[in-house]
């Protein structure tokens, strides 16, 4: 623990579970998310998509869009700045911004069905779609791939024959975009000395992250040259910075205002509509507000990659695991950067191999730009290992999750994408569910159990927050960061415990970006512990601010001055009566003015999370219908600050996780459109469809952080699809090795069985 | 010196060696070292990466602490969704 640690400390709010303070709002449908801004004489925006997968622009014609009454602006490729070659960083997905620009709106070619050709502002909704279907396009249709194994054949069509290594010279021409390769030791020669090799190949369609509320955002340009942007996203900094790199703008040119955000599990770490509206607005001179319909997010944003991929394990007959090596293929979409490089790091992550190595291929293929999803690359990976470390089990008769705590990762061992672990709580994790009752409850015919383990790293990136003390003692807190998972509630959690007041008296508030320093995304599990340890260091400065107040109002050493139980005391004369905050504060103005402290540094610290999941399914040989009838869901938390929080967290994480093995997949028609582009026909799971899902904290505190905290909101979708395929296989016998094992493809199985 | 480990893609810059001692307090001074003994690996180490520092991961390590001792992993950089 670090020097300022809470252990030994007791702790009155951290580990409670008060009321959620956004729940109010929520519930009662006062709170603003994306489309719910509007502005006077404000415009909307539509665009028009391609409706080819891949093919040339040879020319737009706008003139007689232009001439429809209502229409205010038009923008195209054309009108929007060449973006040079820079990385930028989205998500988990390092891109360029140059492809970044081109996603946003096409230049010169389209890409994938749904890539955004031209965008419309008019004064109403419907004379803008109107005039998107006066906009005349002349395409030259060009061969397109649509999966890694067609767009690498030697003779696949191009997505791009333009890509640049980082010096900026051209690429020999392939759709292959990155290749990369971890590991250590020699899992060839290793596997000669192995009793048992595993070796298989597995399959993943794309995935959408389920967020319900759509891509919204309203933009208004001064004359200026000011510019504001209500949105929903995973960032106000980011959108900040996206957009105004993309249009040539100052940074302090634009303000972004961070709205409500009704799910984004990744899906909202970059930019689609925003950098659109600002340039309308930039030319009609109005505010321009543009709402994505379900079928445009499902056609034009980005969806988890698709994927394909090859392990292979040998181990001592004994279950000692020599080696393991993986082939990942991974969809990157229409522009560079899948989420391969984490899928390749973490795949052999829980567990300690000698000899480990991952050989990653982002490729490309004529589908939207893939985007981060909640462990970005970790669960398609997790599915590949885990469900072979299963077939292991089952070969040397050893229980499964004995046969994960003979390998699991520790304090020390050297992870397989390379630095040794500190201290990790991955056996802990195991033996807690070794020990519930689940794990050896009775099952009846047709019935299975999976277990399966998961690992995510956590980020600690770049953070600010602001703590201000007021005038009646309560006491303000400024994040930058969005609040998709309960940070106001932790950060004001920590705030109180900092100062030793109630957590009533705590009011945490996300600023835009003009009223607190940059954070980067909420995303990565980051925010409760890279923003939290922000705010505990704003408290802290704050309170040596109150500590040298109350030593001026009463004349002595500050040294003699300490904070407990929410006051100033003075260590060594007890009749000196103590100072609350609201003493201190009311003051304020005769001992120095106003108390704040802001808080900004790139976050160490980060502590890696694991998860264990046992799954129980029960299929319907006659239909091929699996049911999850009781799962229970294990993962260290570190510290749970808000333990409601956390277990919703891994509740949802689950969730999300058995859909993607049981039902959900983008399911193209041969041009490359999406034939499922709405939640009728993308099947994600209701609650009507899940079992309570009971979540399990363990905590091993991570001693880095000043409460232990380790993030959580990533970990509990790894270990889910191979929890299910493995309670599949136990239910039926049968391997299943490509996703989602729905109803069809489980009768199939089914019948070639009997 | 820190032992320094490389990503496998960097190796025909070290003549194969994938794990290296270079002196240096810093991650610009590693850098800095690592370019002086293999040309043109600075470059390569040049753009948005992240450090393990002894099991520790740092985004944009830059002024980050080594120590005589220390272990450091480049890795490619963690996000998330």
């Amino acid at each position: 623990m670090s020097e300022k640690s809470t252990e030994g400390r007791p702790l009155k709010w951290v580990g409670t579970r008060p009321v959620r303070p956004d729940g109010v709002e929520k519930v009662t449908g006062r709170a603003r998310y994306g489309a719910d801004f509007a502005r006077p004489d404000m415009l909307w925006g539509h665009v028009l998509r391609s409706p080819h997968a891949h093919a040339r622009i040879r020319r737009i014609d706008v003139r007689r869009a232009l001439e429809l009454d209502g229409v205010k602006a038009i923008v195209t490729g054309d009108d929007l700045p060449e973006i040079a070659s820079e990385q930028a960083f989205v998500g988990e997905e390092p891109t360029d911004y140059r492809m970044l620009s081109q996603n946003v709106l096409a230049r010169g070619k389209v890409g994938y069905v749904g890539h955004a050709v031209a965008a419309v502002a008019a004064t109403t909704s419907a004379v803008a779609e109107e005039a998107l279907r006066l906009i005349e396009v002349d395409y030259e249709i060009l061969p397109h791939v649509l999966d890694v194994l067609s767009a690498t054949a030697d003779d696949a069509p191009l997505v791009h024959d333009d890509l640049c290594d980082r010096k900026g010279v051209k690429k020999n021409p392939s759709n292959i975009a990155n290749e990369i390769e971890m590991g250590h030791g020699d899992p060839e020669a290793a596997f000669t000395n192995a009793d048992v090799v595993v070796d298989r190949s597995f399959t993943t369609q794309a995935v959408h992250q389920g967020y319900i509320e759509p891509h919204a955002c309203l933009a208004e340009a001064g004359p200026d040259g000011q510019v504001t942007i209500w949105c929903s996203s995973q960032g106000q900094f980011m959108v900040r910075g996206y957009t105004a790199k993309l249009l040539g703008l100052d940074l302090a040119q634009v303000r972004v205002v961070p709205a409500e955000i009704g799910g984004g599990f990744g899906g909202k770490t970059t930019v689609y509509l925003e950098p659109l509206a600002v340039a309308l607005s930039q030319r009609s001179g109005r505010p321009v507000k543009m709402v994505m319909s379900r079928e445009e997010v499902f056609r034009a944003t980005g969806p988890a990659s698709a994927t394909r991929i090859r392990v292979k394990i040998g181990a001592t007959k004994e279950g000692q695991f020599l080696a393991g090596e993986a082939w990942l293929d991974y969809e990157a979409g229409a522009f560079p950067g899948s989420s391969v490089a984490a899928g390749s790091m973490t795949i052999f992550a829980p567990y300690a191999f000698e000899h480990a190595r991952s050989h990653g291929r982002d490729i490309l293929v004529n589908k939207p730009k893939s985007a981060a999803y909640r462990a970005p690359g970790a669960p398609m990976a997790a599915f590949a290992v885990e469900s072979v470390v299963d077939d292991l089990a089952r070969q040397l008769e050893i229980d499964p999750i004995d046969l994960r705590l003979q390998n699991a990762a520790r304090e020390g061992v050297q992870s397989s994408f390379g630095p040794r672990y500190k201290r990790i709580g991955f056996v802990e994790t195991l033996q807690a569910a070794q020990e519930h009752p689940h794990y050896d409850a009775p099952l009846q015919p047709n019935q299975g159990r999976g277990v399966a383990a998961g690992m995510w790293f956590n980020a600690g990136l770049q953070s600010s927050a602001a703590v201000m003390v007021n005038a009646d003692g309560s006491v303000s807190v400024i994040s930058g960061n969005p609040d998709i998972g309960g940070s106001r509630a932790s950060l004001a959690m920590m705030a109180a415990e900092e100062f030793g007041i109630e957590y009533e008296k705590v009011g945490v508030r996300i600023g835009d970006t003009a009223s607190v320093g940059y954070n980067d995304v909420t995303g990565g599990s980051r925010v409760t512990l890279a923003t939290g340890k922000m705010v505990v260091e704003a408290s802290q400065e704050v309170i040596s601010q109150l500590c040298e107040r109350a030593a001026k109002v009463w004349d002595v050493d500050v040294k003699r001055v300490h904070w407990a139980d929410g006051k100033a005391k003075v260590l060594d004369d007890e009749a000196i009566e103590p100072l609350g905050l609201a003493e201190i504060a009311t003051g304020a103005a005769r001992t120095g003015g106003p108390i704040q402290a802001i808080a900004s540094g790139s976050v160490r610290g980060v502590g890696m999370s694991f998860g264990v999941h046992l799954c129980d399914v029960e299929v319907d040989p006659e239909t091929g219908k699996v049911d999850v009838i009781r799962y229970t869901a294990f993962q260290d938390a570190g510290r749970a600050i808000h333990p409601s929080y956390v277990e919703g967290q891994i509740q949802g994480g689950a969730a999300q996780g058995i859909g993607w093995a049981l039902n959900e997949e983008y399911v193209f028609d041969d041009s490359g459109r999406l034939e499922n582009s709405g939640f009728l026909d993308y099947r994600m799971p209701v609650a009507s469809d899940l079992p309570m899902i009971d979540a399990v904290i363990i905590e091993v505190p991570n001693p880095d952080h000043p409460y232990g905290v380790r993030g959580v909101g990533e970990a509990p979708i790894v270990p889910p699809i191979p929890a299910v395929v493995n309670a599949l296989r136990a239910a039926t016998g049968v391997c299943f090795s490509d996703l989602p094992v729905s109803p069809p493809r489980v009768l199939e199985a089914l019948d070639a069985v009997s | 010196m820190a032992r320094v480990f490389l990503p496998r893609s960097l190796a025909p810059y070290t003549g194969g060696a994938l794990e290296v001692e270079v002196p240096g307090e810093t991650v610009r001074a590693l850098i800095a070292g690592l370019e002086a003994a293999y040309p043109g690996l600075a470059e390569q180490l040049s753009g948005r990466l992240a450090v393990a520092i002894d099991g520790d991961i740092v985004a944009d390590p830059y002024l980050e602490a080594i120590g005589a001792q220390s272990e450091v992993h480049f890795l490619p950089p963690v996000g998330g969704g």
